[in-house]
């Protein structure tokens, strides 16, 4: 039997504010352990929060980008747990008033578009760093565990999704959309790896036509695109399985292993939630001036839907590739300014999308980090409209300059390597060629065009691949009319 | 009327971790009973043009500017820790 899949993120995001939620400790990653840390954010007794205001700001420009309204009064509220990563045994977060709700998000899968719900963005504040001593490192079987409070009261920002979406393909999508419109924010380094932009998945199946929702899992730990895909499509494969064999599907919170490729129950003691939330006392209102949010909407940079838009008619790209370069703002940004410097949009994009899409996967390089920049990209370009080498020269010379960062130019320069488009130097290989193989010749005389292509492969050996390709079938063809 | 029995305190006792006799849990029971009277008393008065009041102080928008202020050395940091390890703060096992 085959089910609904239904499936609803929530997203966490870390700010990239200069300094904490409640505090003027530094936001920082692998640091020393406890040194970004101070009586408030460790929780000390008679401490008082004070909110960071660039860290509301960020959430309303989260919550206007979502396409959320924002609340004109919102709150802060304790949620009460106990457990060693948080100091105070409470979370500063928001509960029944978050600065926005109901949103949307619209996401293209397969072509076609699908309107995702967003049911809120509200504030809280990171929790600290466990680092479980044992054999395994993981919590189960360990037999203590070390904290570092330097993450603990980094703004954080929960995204939370409507249970709208209908496979993992989809999901995934919405994430990749989501942080390519955090990252045009610049609110967040969305960095999944290191935890800066961190997603659960509610999953659960239904009968097609049922309104009610099944019995949900809730899967964690998935640092990549990849992985949020493949324990969804795992989650629903186990799911379907329990239902088709007429077993129940138990609500509980699963670890996704990636290396294992399944997910796992994660039993804790306390099974039972029960937050007692409450207002924190500690923390007034948020009161937003309805002009200051006005003010925020304007000023919203270019998101990646009005980007790829753009991109397409500004550059006559394909929907498809100004996607692409839209959701991948350092992918957009790098074609954007190699078409600032005298490049053809449609040549640059191909050569982004394909020759330098394939070394930095090669290499596992992000675009930033790379030698290989506009400056080299409009150099190599200009070198291929002058003639001066040929495309297939061109990605020789590319590799090159991708790996050592020298300019195109200069390595043509150094190897000599250009293009033989002289016609006197070529007529004489081509005549060489045109006598040693008469067979062609009749071939082509009787319309067979393929011989041509093995004739230009012959002028092209000899030369070394040097030769344009251009010039040598211009010049067959003018010998032989 | 609200009832509150010993199974409800017990429950919040374990939120709250507090190990409590049960001596305490029947004088909690009782004193609780109480607070959660009185307040039904409150909650039957007509507020329905009254705002809801989260805080007492009259205050909106205490907010501070994104700056860094100093922090902690690690070592005053963990200098009230009963028990460290690595620069961190030495928690007993979790589960």
């Amino acid at each position: 039997m085959a089910y609904e899949i239904v499936i609803g993120l929530e997203i966490h995001v870390e700010l990239n504010t200069r300094s904490k939620m409640f505090c003027g400790c530094p936001v920082t990653f692998g640091e020393v352990p406890n040194t970004a840390v101070c009586p408030v954010c460790l929780g000390h007794p008679g401490v008082l929060p004070v909110v960071n205001a660039q860290a509301v700001e960020a959430a309303a420009l989260i919550g206007l980008s979502l396409n959320c309204a924002i609340a004109p009064n919102n709150e802060f509220a304790r949620k009460n747990y106990f457990y060693p990563d948080m100091p105070k045994d409470y979370q500063i977060s928001q509960f029944d008033l978050p600065i926005a709700i109901g949103g949307y998000l619209d996401v293209g899968d397969r072509g076609q578009t699908r309107r995702i719900g967003i049911t809120r963005v509200h504030m809280e504040e990171d929790t600290g760093k466990l680092i479980h001593k044992g054999a395994t490192g993981r919590i189960h079987g360990a037999d203590r565990s070390v904290v570092d409070f330097n993450r603990a009261g980094v703004p954080l920002m929960e995204i939370v999704s409507e249970p709208d979406m209908r496979t993992a393909t989809e999901a995934r999508a919405f994430l990749v959309k989501l942080r390519s419109i955090l990252l045009a924010l610049g609110v967040s380094n969305c960095n999944m790896e290191e935890g800066s932009l961190r997603c659960d998945a509610n999953v659960s199946l239904r009968e097609f036509g049922d309104t009610e929702l099944g019995v949900k899992t809730e899967v964690k730990n998935m640092n990549s695109f990849k992985a949020l895909q493949r324990a969804l499509e795992y989650e629903v494969e186990r799911q379907t399985s329990l239902l088709t064999h007429g077993e129940r599907v138990i609500q509980e919170t699963r670890h996704w292993d990636d290396a294992g490729g399944a997910t796992t129950s994660m039993r804790s003691k306390e099974e039972a939630h029960d937050y007692r939330y409450f207002p924190d006392p500690d923390l007034v209102a948020i009161v937003m001036d309805p002009a200051e949010v006005e003010r925020l909407r304007a000023g919203l940079p270019e998101l990646p839907d009005a980007r790829a838009e753009r991109l397409g008619r500004e550059f006559g790209l394909s929907d498809d590739d100004a996607k692409i370069l839209a959701l991948n703002k350092p992918l957009g940004d790098f074609l954007e300014e190699t078409v600032a410097g005298g490049a053809a949009a449609g040549k640059a994009a191909n050569w982004l999308l394909h020759e330098l899409a394939a070394e930095l996967n090669r290499t596992d390089t992000e675009i930033e980090d790379a030698a290989f920049t506009p400056r080299h990209l409009i150099d190599l370009l200009q070198l291929i409209d002058a003639g001066t080498i040929s495309g297939k020269m061109a990605k020789e010379i590319f590799k090159t300059s991708f790996a050592t960062g020298r300019l195109p130019a200069a390595i043509v320069k150094e190897t000599g390597n250009v293009q033989i488009t002289d016609t006197d130097a070529l007529g004489k290989i081509v005549d060489e060629v045109l006598a040693a193989n008469p067979q062609a010749i009749e071939d082509l005389k009787n319309g067979q065009e393929r011989a041509i292509g093995f004739l230009v492969g012959q002028i092209m050996r000899l030369t070394q691949g040097k030769a344009s390709p251009d010039a040598v079938n211009k010049l067959i063809r003018a010998k032989l009319r | 009327m609200t009832v509150i029995s010993k199974k409800d305190v017990e429950h919040v006792a374990l939120l709250a971790r507090l190990a409590l006799t049960d001596e305490e849990k029947e004088t909690f029971t009782g004193q609780l009973a109480q607070i959660l009277e009185h307040a039904g008393k409150i909650q039957a008065l007509d507020t329905t043009a009254v705002p809801p009041t989260s805080h007492v102080a009259s205050l909106t928008n205490v907010l501070r500017p994104d700056e860094i202020r100093p922090c902690l050395t690690s070592e005053e940091a963990l200098s009230n820790a009963p028990k460290q390890e690595d620069g961190g703060f030495a928690v007993p096992k979790i589960v």
